[in-house]
């Protein structure tokens, strides 16, 4: 174990200590300067790696945050005289305070207010700068002093070369930790939809938020060294041309990985450089000639490579080194389950109207521990509003619905989840990309020793190594009991149908439920898939699980099921065992046709 | 202020907003229909404005030249991509005449013209019709190389390829045009007065023209089925694709309308304003302000919202006018506010 750790750390700690060793060994001051700037750059794609490229979420807005950055630092320390240090930090406040304004604004609702709202904040606060009396106008502020710890000084290039890479090497093992988190997950999952991380207890639009704002303080801590790098500081760099500069480089190394931020900003600086200098010589100084090449080199780069460099250089070279756990690790605390036999979900008169139309019209039914219970009926029947009603995706209108003596109407989803009752979705809602065993443990994300929502700092200084190690203990030994076992380092999306269903029903496992919720598990599915989820779901009710079923296929709902609830047009119109549902009239009339 | 600066100010305002209202809409359109935010929209109302305005100085528009080398590429890159597959292999040898004709050919012809034509003697209407036969077309063109063989990708690519376009696009408009800002002639010299303010003829004539050009638009989408085609395509890609809506159809003729959207709005706002070759970007972005009122969704508010952010940019330049950028760009703010307190949903697939 701790061999291999090491090893997959050997790669990126050689890496770094050439980098760091440069100046040492001779690099031009030119290279110097470049390679500062590549720091910076990496510093502020790593935060939209993590934004944009793992979350989804687009931001112009990040030359903006570099831009309060180093202008809250350039101005106390020229106009107050305080350390570089005070500038850090109020600069560090400064941006967060302001992420977390727009973000709070912006990611509760849908999709696409982010990128845009971010180009106008980005296109407002250029113009701030630049108009500003107190900030210098569009001449800026400048003898800015230099970073010093005690009597060290960060003056000269070769230094704050230095401490730049060094900041870039924290941030990237931070951003590396967060993303192999209990958080961490939930927002890779993040870009798939909210519905299946809200259904596993994640706040996801506080998540987003905290993403946001975190990517804003790495583009902060970036804006903080440029100021005092420069010793001077003016509007143009914190434009939006540079809020979209920052997306190209993670868009071109590669959006999803963190080492495409390094990648991405080296090579658009080193680029950019050269095509400056050269290509005026090559083709005349008459017009602006490297925008047009690299504008055109760009779009032809992505008709071969949209996905970015990156990927494919791992392709190439890279292999994923499997994932060791401890073996040790203590199972997570449980909730008390019910006893066998007692009913533990209570529908009473549920109804749930849509303006004059009513979905669900007073339906009741119950659901006991250790049993199965089928919901059918012909389409359109309200089955799958029913269901959304236990799950919270919809509010109820009237009526009772208790779990385990408690009511549930008005909880959000993951409310409910964290209650004790999973489920799972018809249309399956995996991570492709993340490991099977990655994808079982969302299912605990609400188990963790953190605070439910809380852990984003002990992610990131990796000080949850043991709550990691429950979770993972936790999904592996869920995988286990429903045969995935061997699979647990696949990604995914590379697992059949009837697997990736069985892995649904794993995650739902780790909610530690005593119900669970099956949209339509079926569905889809061959027969000896079908054969092994039957057999699944027969061990779960042996073990004193309660299952709801929503499901069309009446040969396994009727070899399976203990009771059946029938419904037909919103309103129930038969309930009993299989038995006497399938000579009920009513039943036999909803599905056939009355015979008049 | 009195009441003839304030009927000034609210004159300037409706008419700029007018011309940001049918940026929006092109926007909205792009947006839904093809997933890209089209951020060389604001080149496009450069190109409009500075090729007319070399036609009515008498010079042959260097964008006629951008349009023959764009037809030569797109006609190779539809001819390369045609000869990758065995059926459309059999079917290029059909297809080619037109494609030479349109790519090639009309390319050609307006070149022709442009070169040996006595431009300046023309009538401003066919001054104006050749200069959008020049632009336009490179919308459609533009798709077909840059954004159609991307077109499954994420938003996130084709947001790229948009800045690698628009990077392209400015860099291209300095090279043909330099770097010096121009005005073209006003439409008419005509004043009224209403009451006891001036109005200006060139201000009516954009209004009814914006005014004409949005109830076409509606008509188009609302009775023809081509309208239609690209409104399904919008709301669900691929049912409509599923129901024989091509996509790649829906995106040139997307591309058409914005572009000829973009350079009319050139052609609309040169008379007023000076236009360089890089000043389309940020008309662009006012645009997109007021798109985000409409929730890049709904046109008759994102129109709404342009008005007013023409309305708040005259009077900000009145009063503050060092702020007057900062100003529209704040306004985002409450906006969003609003949106926020005001909307609850929740979006299913991200």
């Amino acid at each position: 174990m701790k061999a291999l750790t090491s090893h997959r750390a050997a790669l990126p700690a050689l890496f770094f200590a050439i980098v760091l060793a440069l100046p040492q060994l001779g690099l031009p001051p030119f290279w110097v300067t470049l390679l500062s700037y590549v720091g910076l750059y990496a510093i502020v794609a790593l935060g939209l790696v993590l934004l944009t490229g793992v979350a989804g979420l687009i931001s112009f807005g990040q030359a903006a945050f570099v831009g309060i950055g180093a202008y809250t630092t350039a101005y106390l320390t020229t106009q107050f005289g305080l350390s570089p240090w005070i500038g850090l930090l109020a600069g560090i406040a400064l941006t967060a305070c302001s992420a977390f304004l727009i973000g709070s604004l912006t990611m509760r609702i849908s999709g696409h207010y982010l990128p845009l709202s971010t180009i106008a904040w980005g296109l407002s606060l250029y113009y701030l700068f630049g108009n500003l009396e107190m900030l210098g106008k569009h001449d800026g502020i400048n003898g800015i002093p230099a970073i010093a710890i005690g009597s060290v000084e960060f003056g000269n290039g070769a230094s704050m070369y230095l401490l730049i890479w060094a900041v870039l090497i924290l941030a990237l093992v931070s951003v590396v930790n967060f993303l192999d988190s209990r958080a961490g997950r939930a927002v890779r999952a993040l870009r798939f939809g909210t519905v299946m991380p809200e259904a596993m207890g994640v706040d996801t639009a506080r998540l987003k938020i905290v993403i946001f704002v975190y990517a804003a303080v790495l583009a902060g801590i970036s804006g903080w060294l440029y100021a005092h790098l420069q010793q001077a500081v003016n509007p143009t760099p914190f434009g939006l041309k540079y809020g979209i500069d920052y997306l190209l480089m993670v868009v071109v190394g590669g959006a999803g990985h963190v080492w495409g931020a390094i990648l991405g900003a080296g090579l658009l600086a080193v680029l950019s450089n050269f095509l400056q200098e050269w290509l005026p010589g090559v083709l005349g100084t008459g017009g602006n000639f490297e925008a047009i090449v690299f504008g055109i080199a760009l779009v032809i780069f992505l008709q071969f490579a949209n996905e970015g460099l990156w990927p494919r250089l791992q392709a190439r070279f890279g292999r994923r080194l499997p994932r060791q756990l401890p073996a040790d690790a203590a199972p997570l605390a449980q909730m008390p389950k019910p006893a066998r036999g007692e009913v533990i979900l209570e529908v009473e008169a549920a109804r749930k109207q849509f303006g004059g139309l009513v979905a669900v019209n007073d339906v009741s039914f119950s659901v006991k521990a250790g049993e199965i219970v089928g919901l059918i009926g012909p389409n359109g029947a309200g089955k799958s509003t029913t269901f959304n009603l236990v799950t919270g995706v919809l509010s109820i209108t009237s009526g009772k619905l208790n779990y385990r003596g408690q009511s549930l109407a008005g909880l959000s989803s993951r409310d409910i989840s964290s209650r004790g009752i999973a489920r799972t979705f018809q249309h399956v809602r995996l991570v492709p990309g993340m490991s099977v065993l990655e994808n079982a443990a969302m299912g605990a994300f609400r188990r963790g020793q953190f605070a439910p929502q809380g852990g984003i700092l002990a992610s990131l200084l990796r000080a949850n190594r043991k709550e990691e190690a429950h979770i993972l203990g936790e999904a592996r030994r869920q995988l286990e009991r429903v045969g995935l076992g061997d699979l647990t380092d696949h990604p995914a999306g590379s697992l059949a149908l009837g697997q990736q269903r069985i892995l649904e029903i794993a995650r739902a496992l780790c909610c530690d439920p005593a119900l669970l919720l099956l949209d339509e598990p079926a569905a889809g599915l061959r027969l000896k898939e079908k054969q092994a989820l039957a057999a699944l779901l027969d061990k779960l009710r042996g073990e004193g699980m309660a299952v709801l079923l929503v499901e069309h296929d009446m040969d396994f709902v009727m070899q399976l099921t203990d009771h059946i609830v029938v419904m037909e047009f919103g309103t129930k119109i038969a309930e009993g065992t299989p038995a006497q549902i399938q000579v009920h009239p009513a039943v036999l009339e909803a599905y056939l046709g009355g015979a008049q | 202020m009195d009441t003839s600066i304030l009927a000034v100010l609210i004159q300037d305002g409706i008419t700029t907003g007018a011309i940001y209202a049918l940026l929006s809409l092109a926007l909205v359109l792009v947006f839904s229909v093809t997933r890209v935010i089209f951020l060389p929209q604001g080149e496009f109302v450069a190109f409009g404005a500075l090729t007319l305005a070399a036609i009515q100085n008498g010079q042959a528009p260097a964008t006629a030249l951008l349009l023959l080398a764009l037809g030569a590429v797109t006609l190779a890159v539809e001819a390369g991509s045609a000869l990758r597959l065995a059926q459309t292999r059999a079917r290029l040898l059909h297809r080619l005449p037109l494609l030479v004709a349109t790519h090639l050919a009309a390319p050609l012809a307006i070149y022709a013209v442009t070169r040996y034509i006595d431009l300046q003697a023309l009538a401003m209407p066919l001054q104006i019709l050749l200069a959008l036969l020049i632009v336009v077309p490179m919308g459609p063109m533009i798709y077909r190389v840059a954004y159609q063989p991307l077109a499954h990708s994420s938003v996130l690519v084709l947001l790229i390829v948009s800045l690698g376009v628009h990077l392209a696009m400015v860099g291209l408009g300095l090279l043909m045009f330099g770097p010096e800002g121009t005005n073209t002639k006003p439409f008419t010299e005509m004043q009224f007065s209403l009451g006891d303010s001036p109005v200006s003829g060139q201000s009516v004539i954009v209004l009814i023209t914006v005014a004409a050009l949005i109830a076409v638009i509606y008509v188009f989408f609302e009775r023809t089925l081509t309208g239609k085609a690209l409104r399904a395509t919008a709301v669900n890609r691929l049912g409509a694709r599923l129901v024989g809506v091509g996509i790649n159809q829906a995106g040139k003729l997307s591309f058409a309308m914005a572009a000829g959207i973009g350079a009319l709005c050139g052609i609309l706002i040169a008379p007023f304003t000076i236009v360089n070759y890089e000043s389309g970007f940020i008309i662009a972005l006012k645009g997109f302000v007021g798109a985000i009122f409409g929730g890049l969704a709904s046109y008759p508010i994102a129109a709404l919202g342009s008005v007013s952010v023409g309305l708040i940019e005259s009077f900000s330049s009145f009063w503050a006018s060092a702020y007057k950028e900062l100003i529209v760009f704040t306004v985002i703010i409450p906006i969003l506010l609003w949106r926020s307190l005001t909307s609850h949903h929740i979006d299913e697939e991200a």
